[in-house]
């Protein structure tokens, strides 16, 4: 299986550090937030890489589903994973009912129409308090249990959520390499000869954000379960970017690019902190020296250089 | 019965007449140019054919079937492909997933199945992998299967998207130009390779300003002007008609 | 009705500042293809530069023109240093680079003036002035005919100065300006500085209204990248019909429906136009060429 040695390295890692760090900070707390990071990054990169249409508004989809799932359950006392499944169905809807209008706009309109979707979303989650318990948000939410067994403990969420953030990389990988996965691509390269080869360009595009959604809310659900709380902070305009700059910074296009640039970008607020008011100057100084000297992104540049490299000694053995 | 019949087309940009006026069929297996002076409208006529342009009036007719307001993807699943005359290559693949994607309509894995890979799959990858392989075969560029389609130099492009369309077993492929920007060892080549697409029943519609590339491979010949038909017949005739040599030595 | 006439003045007011915002938006487009996320830290910068500057002991005047001059420096910077040497950027990394510097102004601003909510004093005395039932503060005239007259002006300067059509030509065209002689570089450089200084202006003149933080850009610079989509991107004169319009909708639908949702408001409305006409009220449609 050449095809997936890499994810089999990256799960079995992901897998044994909490057995080897069953009490380290940074495995089963930060930790907990690099998988629901790399789980968006990932799905956001269905849509923006492969397909190449940007998102500006993906944590609407997010909080779509925390907000779900918290409302469901707590205010009418849904069973968490039935309130899961409707957060799902709703935002499966939604996004759907969105997609075509929204995906027939291109570049800087699509830009804008995507921002104002995640905008409106966030006003209102503010605004709607007598549902969302407005900016202070809603705590409280019910133990989610699988199996009989409840989740209740951080290395227990450790695996749940390293178990769904496996399975979102997984299935990103498997659509690259797919005929759904080269329709996409096409639908990237050049949307008219994609046409041409037969390719349904408005579905397409519109199932993958449908998809990628769908992705998201699930999350979304799992999160505010983990968290215990939701809060429209979380949700923010401010967070879709960052999922944007986590998908740009690894590489568009390349999963395991998503996954790298969720982890930086997860783990920099930890390591900014020493420098207190100076994260925001250094977080935007970092995405624009990536995005103007290393625009493939760093994962993609380093394979490529990687590559180039192995490439060239066989080139010189010859 | 003809393969394709276009029926009193008429395209309109603002007051400008694009296409006025104009009908003619192709019969089937055969290689059928369209050739013109700069600007007559022959690429026109290919965006109005697969719809990328919408007709001002008029219709198009496919093996029977009207085809005029059709969108492309459903054009091209009804047999119809075609290449551009500025390369519309995905340069984000190799070239190997180019041709790929050409066997889109001969594959059918959604979105949920791939993501799963069901076994059904990883069988039909397996397949199509082999189908876009005879494809780069026959147009000769078994040899560039993994390369990224990115770096490669113009002529290789330009066949690869005869292999991509190939690929999609078309019955009628449109061919923009393929000529333009070619030496003459590849136009040499892509006459051959035209010649064994059409022999492989494939009907060959074309666009070209090679005129001995388009005399030698044509079995009918079609001159616009201006967005009119000027002339039709074989090669021999319209190398013949006076309006033609009007026409492209800039007279009248 | 009187209370139409009130939210119709406010809406005016914001929708001047709107209008100047997107103006500099449009400006920026139209030499370059890049839409600048940061615009709304150019109003940020110029008013906050001007709160210090006044509070440095400087006069009004004086303080207002060394912060048109500060943040017309940052335009050109921004340009100098993030635009112009990524060249070849895709629509999106372009996108990233100006969201990029706008968090780095941001936090630069954050870093010099803290998080403090700052105000100015109105240019001039504020009595409000009655027109029927509903009243004017003299600070939303000077908003008016601020941007009335920047906005002339800087029609003056594309219409009838020989740099601002060098810019223009720059705009439809850049290897063509080039060949005859305009320096590019040079001139998108003015463009990123103009733009700047526009929004400076803008932020002059809103802040002895509603106030200024670190932050208070960045609601301000979508705004104004709605106005410009609303009227048409990269049509300046539409940008500004644009940031005017999306005031009056946005205070009058606020005023009648409920302020909280007055950016959702906003936001909507400029959803609805993508999906009905996406070239916006003054844009041109555009054919794809094959």
């Amino acid at each position: 299986m050449k095809r997936l040695s890499g994810f089999i390295l990256f799960a079995t890692i992901c897998l044994i550090l909490p057995i080897i760090f069953p009490d380290n900070y940074y495995v089963t707390v930060v930790g907990l937030t690099i998988f629901i990071n790399i789980i968006l990054a990932v799905s956001l990169n269905l849509l923006m890489g492969y397909a190449g249409q940007i998102s500006l508004g993906h944590a609407a989809f997010f909080g779509l589903g925390a907000y779900s799932s918290a409302i469901l359950t707590i205010k009418y006392g849904l069973n968490p994973w039935l309130a899961m499944l409707a957060g799902a169905a709703f935002v499966v809807t939604l996004s759907y009912v969105l997609s075509r209008p929204i995906l027939k706009l291109k570049g800087h309109y699509l830009a804008m129409a995507t921002l104002g979707l995640g905008i409106i979303v966030h006003i209102f989650f503010v605004q709607a308090d007598e549902l969302t318990g407005g900016p202070d948000g809603i705590s409280g939410l019910p133990t989610l249990s699988f199996l009989g067994l409840a989740i209740d403990s951080d290395v227990k969420w450790y695996f749940v959520l390293c178990s769904y953030m496996l399975l979102s990389v997984l299935f990103s990988l498997n659509i690259a390499d797919s005929r759904a996965g080269r329709a996409l691509s096409a639908v990237h390269g050049s949307e008219i000869a994609a046409q041409m080869m037969g390719i349904n360009t408005a579905k397409v595009k519109s199932h993958i954000f449908v998809f990628s959604a769908l992705m998201a809310s699930i999350a979304g659900s799992l999160f505010a379960h983990q968290q215990d709380f939701v809060s429209p902070e979380s949700f923010s305009f401010f967070f879709s970017i960052e999922l944007v700059t986590m998908v740009v910074l690894g590489g568009l296009g390349s999963t395991f690019g998503a996954v790298i640039g969720a982890f930086i970008l997860s783990i920099l607020p930890e390591v900014l902190i020493v420098f207190e008011d100076f994260e925001v100057l250094i977080f935007g100084a970092i995405l624009m020296v990536i995005m103007i000297f290393l625009p493939e992104g760093l994962f993609v540049a380093l394979k490529n250089k990687v590559a180039a490299f192995l490439a060239g000694r066989q080139e010189g053995s010859k | 019965m003809a393969l394709l019949e276009v029926k009193n087309l008429e395209k309109r940009f603002g007051g400008l007449k694009a296409i006025s006026d104009l009908s003619f069929s192709v019969p089937e297996k055969m290689v059928f140019s369209i050739i013109g002076p700069n600007g007559a409208g022959k690429t026109t006529l290919f965006n109005l054919l697969t719809n990328i342009y919408t007709p001002s009036s008029g219709s198009i007719f496919f093996k029977g079937q009207e085809i005029t307001n059709l969108p492309p993807f459903k054009i091209a699943r009804l047999g119809i492909s075609r290449t551009f005359q500025n390369l519309q290559v995905f340069l984000n693949m190799n070239v190997i997933e180019n041709v790929m994607v050409g066997c889109h309509l001969r594959s059918k894995s959604g979105l949920i199945a791939s993501a799963l890979r069901l076994p059904s799959v990883i069988a039909e990858e397996k397949n199509v992998k082999q189908m876009a392989f005879e494809a780069l075969e026959f147009c000769g560029l078994s040899d560039y299967a993994d390369r990224p389609a990115g770096g490669l130099p113009y002529g290789i492009l330009k066949k690869l998207e005869v292999a991509r369309s190939l690929a999609s077993k078309p019955e009628l492929l449109l061919m923009d130009e393929p000529a333009a920007g070619l030496n003459d060892t590849e136009t040499a080549e892509l006459c051959q390779l035209i010649k064994r697409i059409c022999d492989s029943g494939i009907t060959v519609l074309l666009v070209e300003h090679n005129m001995s590339l388009v005399m030698e491979i044509s079995q009918t010949v079609l001159v616009l002007n201006y967005g009119k038909l000027l002339a039709e017949g074989t090669p021999e005739e319209i190398q013949r008609n006076p309006e033609v040599i009007a026409a492209y030595l800039g007279e009248g | 009705m009187d209370q139409l006439l009130q939210f119709i003045i406010s809406g005016l007011t914001v929708g001047s500042i709107y209008a100047l915002v997107a103006l500099g938006f449009s400006i920026i487009y139209n030499a370059s293809d890049v839409v600048n996320f940061a615009q709304g830290e150019f109003v940020m910068i110029g008013a906050m530069s001007a709160i210090f500057m006044l509070k440095a002991g400087f006069s009004y005047p004086l303080a207002a023109f060394i912060a048109i001059a500060i943040t017309a420096g940052v335009g050109l910077a921004l340009d100098k240093f993030a635009i112009e040497p990524a060249k070849n950027a895709t629509v999106v990394s372009t996108i990233i680079i100006t969201i990029g510097a706008s968090i780095f102004l941001r936090g630069a601003a954050l870093l010099i003036w803290g998080k403090e909510i700052y105000g100015l004093p109105p240019f001039t005395t504020n009595e409000p002035i009655r027109i029927g039932s509903a009243t004017i503060l003299p600070q939303n005239l000077w908003v008016m005919v601020g941007t009335a007259v920047t906005v002339f002006a800087v029609k003056y300067f594309f219409d009838h100065t020989k740099m601002g059509k060098a810019i223009l030509a720059c705009s439809f065209n850049k290897k063509a300006a080039y060949l005859v002689g305009i320096n590019v570089k040079r001139m998108l450089l003015v463009s990123y500085g103009l733009s700047a200084a526009l929004g400076a202006a803008a932020g002059l003149l809103v802040t002895p209204i509603t106030f200024m933080s670190y932050n208070a850009g960045v609601m301000l610079g979508l705004k104004g990248f709605c106005a410009a989509i609303l009227g048409g991107m990269g049509n300046s004169m539409g940008a500004v019909l644009g940031g005017i319009l999306l005031g009056i909708v946005e205070t009058v639908g606020a005023g009648f429906i409920s302020s909280g949702y007055k950016d959702a408001i906003a936001f909507f409305v400029i959803m609805l136009v993508l999906f009905v006409k996406p070239s916006g009220i003054l844009g041109k449609g555009e054919a794809e060429r094959v």
